[in-house]
């Protein structure tokens, strides 16, 4: 397959829309645009700001000291361990599928293309199986009266956590991947690499994962800023103390706290996004359908 | 034990020639496929498996006809209905907003402004965004207090930010920055060459859209739309946090049948997700092929 095909999300591709667009829409445009195109924009930034705004107004409400409500998140240890949980998980979830995926992605395109539908199968099944029907299944499964349970432990509920959020990274990490993998020339770096005595761990270690960087950070991001946001999976396996379930209940329970919080994590979504743009990758335009919603 | 196996293996390695390598290779899948079993096959076919029985556990059809009674038909009505409005919605909304920064003339920053934002937006969804629409269109929310000293109370209106309308507005705030996202490339996709041809053979602007460009993008606007469908189908977090559990929408009887066995029924709860993925199912196999109808028009 060539790079053309995917052009639009790789770097290739964006760098050609980069440059169809620089001299050709030059033309197309003429001082300051249709009305039109500027009332939709304005309605669409109206609709994405005011929220925002509205949340900001409501988290300095407190009289005399409008910060008050970030100063108590602050100083609450359950804001600083949720974050730090889910955090940790995220990590863990990044690490173990990155070691799945670039493998198997590698391996794919090397040895075995002929497999390459059913993989692309396998990691499009996370839209299908929406994260609450996952979480269904995999506590009933796990649960007690199973030959494994897992699901009556903190390390178990903890265990399946992680491979609940592994299952949802796969989509977007495997097209992270498999984008970067075609950006390079996989067998001619691996048989360089052979004929200089380097065995398969040595090779993906030394030379694929470096040459893959950048796709594979913006894999992590993405990964990282579902697996902080994410309620659904972690209530059912109740996972209190990660960050989504924290925040829903203090939403529940607290005036002020939680639109700050709000607020902190709508800015940790933009660090996410903002690293994954500075990256200079189409990969968050992946579709992402298996997110936190 | 141990000796068989290395004469086991030294006979294999004194006949490679004779068996092709390849037969093997698929070996390096296994961790993936391993993976993708125990966290996701696994639990499916429990579900799958446990549909198909009844709470003597004998074999039976009955919990797929059972779908049909209770608050089951009303959950999947709303959910369809939210899911259509939304898809509708957000997706035309969003198609118009792409081609407001990419063929609207409007200056370019903020076109880079719209898009990074879109990314973020498409992200943003769950417990802050319900949050967020709380502190705006909530009892005491922003918009609402600002609406109300002008003389307007929307609670009188029969507004409801708990309501399907409610759900749906917020719904649209991840909705539509998805659209962006996804068609912007398509509309950067509609060449110079197909409009100046168009143009050269004296068609207005209008025939242009109408004969050339909406025939090229139809397949990628509906593909993304049954995708949008998809998003907001299977969305549980935003509409709890939103309506504490009370709106009957599939996700949410499936969560409260996970937590207390609502349906007192577990079949019937397992029937219900395999519903759910069933619908999830279609509009995932009916954009894959949309999409790639779409990609045609957008290689070089």
């Amino acid at each position: 397959m060539s790079t053309g095909a995917q052009a639009p999300f790789g770097p290739l591709g964006v760098m050609r829309s980069w440059l169809r667009a620089g001299p050709g829409s030059g033309a197309r445009r003429r001082g300051f645009g249709p009305p039109w195109a500027w009332i939709i924009f304005l309605l669409g930034a109206l609709y994405f700001l005011v929220p925002l705004w509205a949340t900001f107004l409501h988290s300095i409400k407190t009289k005399p000291d409008p910060f008050l409500a970030y100063r108590q998140v602050f100083a609450d240890p359950k804001f600083l361990g949720g974050l730090g949980y889910s955090f940790v998980v995220g990590v863990l979830t990044i690490v173990i599928s990155l070691l799945i995926i670039v493998p198997t992605a590698y391996w794919v395109r090397l040895k075995v293309p002929r497999l390459r539908p059913v993989v692309e199968f396998v990691t499009l099944m996370p839209f299908v199986v929406p994260p609450v029907v996952l979480a269904f299944g995999l506590i009933r499964i796990y649960g007690g009266g199973s030959p494994i349970t897992l699901a009556s432990t903190d390390v178990g509920l903890n265990l399946l956590l992680v491979g609940a959020y592994t299952i949802l990274s796969f989509p977007y990490m495997y097209r992270a991947v498999d984008t970067g993998l075609a950006a390079i020339d996989v067998r001619t770096l691996t048989e360089a690499a052979q004929s200089l005595g380097s065995g398969w761990t040595r090779i993906l270690w030394r030379v694929i994962f470096p040459n893959l960087r950048t796709a594979l950070l913006s894999g992590a991001f993405l990964t990282m800023a579902i697996v902080i946001g994410e309620y659904t999976i972690a209530q059912i396996l109740a996972r209190n103390e990660a960050f989504g379930p924290y925040l829903s209940l203090l939403g529940r329970s607290q005036p002020y706290q939680p639109a700050a919080v709000s607020l902190i994590s709508f800015a940790l979504t933009w660090l996410a996004m903002g690293a994954i743009a500075f990256l200079g990758r189409g990969a968050r335009q992946r579709v992402q359908v298996a997110g936190a919603r | 034990m141990a000796e068989a196996a290395a004469v086991r293996e030294q006979g294999a390695r004194a006949a490679p020639l004779a068996r092709p390598r390849r037969a093997w290779s698929w070996l390096g899948l296994v961790p993936f496929f391993v993976f993708s079993t125990a966290f996701m096959f696994l639990p499916v076919a429990f579900l799958v498996l446990g549909s198909l029985r009844n709470t003597e556990g004998a074999l039976t059809l009955e919990n797929y006809a059972d779908l049909s009674t209770g608050v089951i038909p009303t959950a999947f009505a709303n959910s369809i209905e939210i899911s259509v409005v939304t898809a509708v919605g957000g997706g035309l909304f969003g198609l118009l907003l792409a081609w407001s920064v990419i063929l609207g003339g409007l200056p370019r920053f903020l076109r880079t402004a719209l898009m990074t934002f879109s990314g973020v937006a498409s992200n943003f969804a769950g417990v802050p965004l319900a949050l967020a629409f709380i502190f705006t269109l909530g009892n005491l929310g922003f918009v609402t207090t600002l609406l109300a000293d002008f003389g307007l109370d929307i609670r009188d209106t029969g507004f409801r930010l708990t309501s399907k309308l409610g759900v749906e507005i917020v719904y649209m705030y991840f909705q539509f920055p998805l659209m962006v996202l996804i068609i912007a490339p398509a509309l950067e996709g509609l060449k110079q060459e197909w409009r100046e041809a168009a143009e050269n053979m004296g068609a207005t602007p209008a025939q242009y859209w109408r004969h050339v460009a909406l025939p090229i993008l139809t397949p990628s606007i509906l593909g993304t739309m049954i995708l949008l469908f998809g998003n907001s189908f299977g969305a549980q977090a935003t509409a709890f946090q939103l309506t504490g559990g009370t709106l009957n929408i599939v996700t949410l009887v499936i969560s409260s049948q996970i937590r207390g066995d609502v349906l007192h029924n577990p079949g019937l709860g397992y029937a219900l997700a395999m519903g759910m993925v069933a619908i999830m199912g279609v509009s995932i196999g009916l954009y894959s092929v949309l999409q790639r109808r779409a990609e045609r028009w957008l290689r070089a």
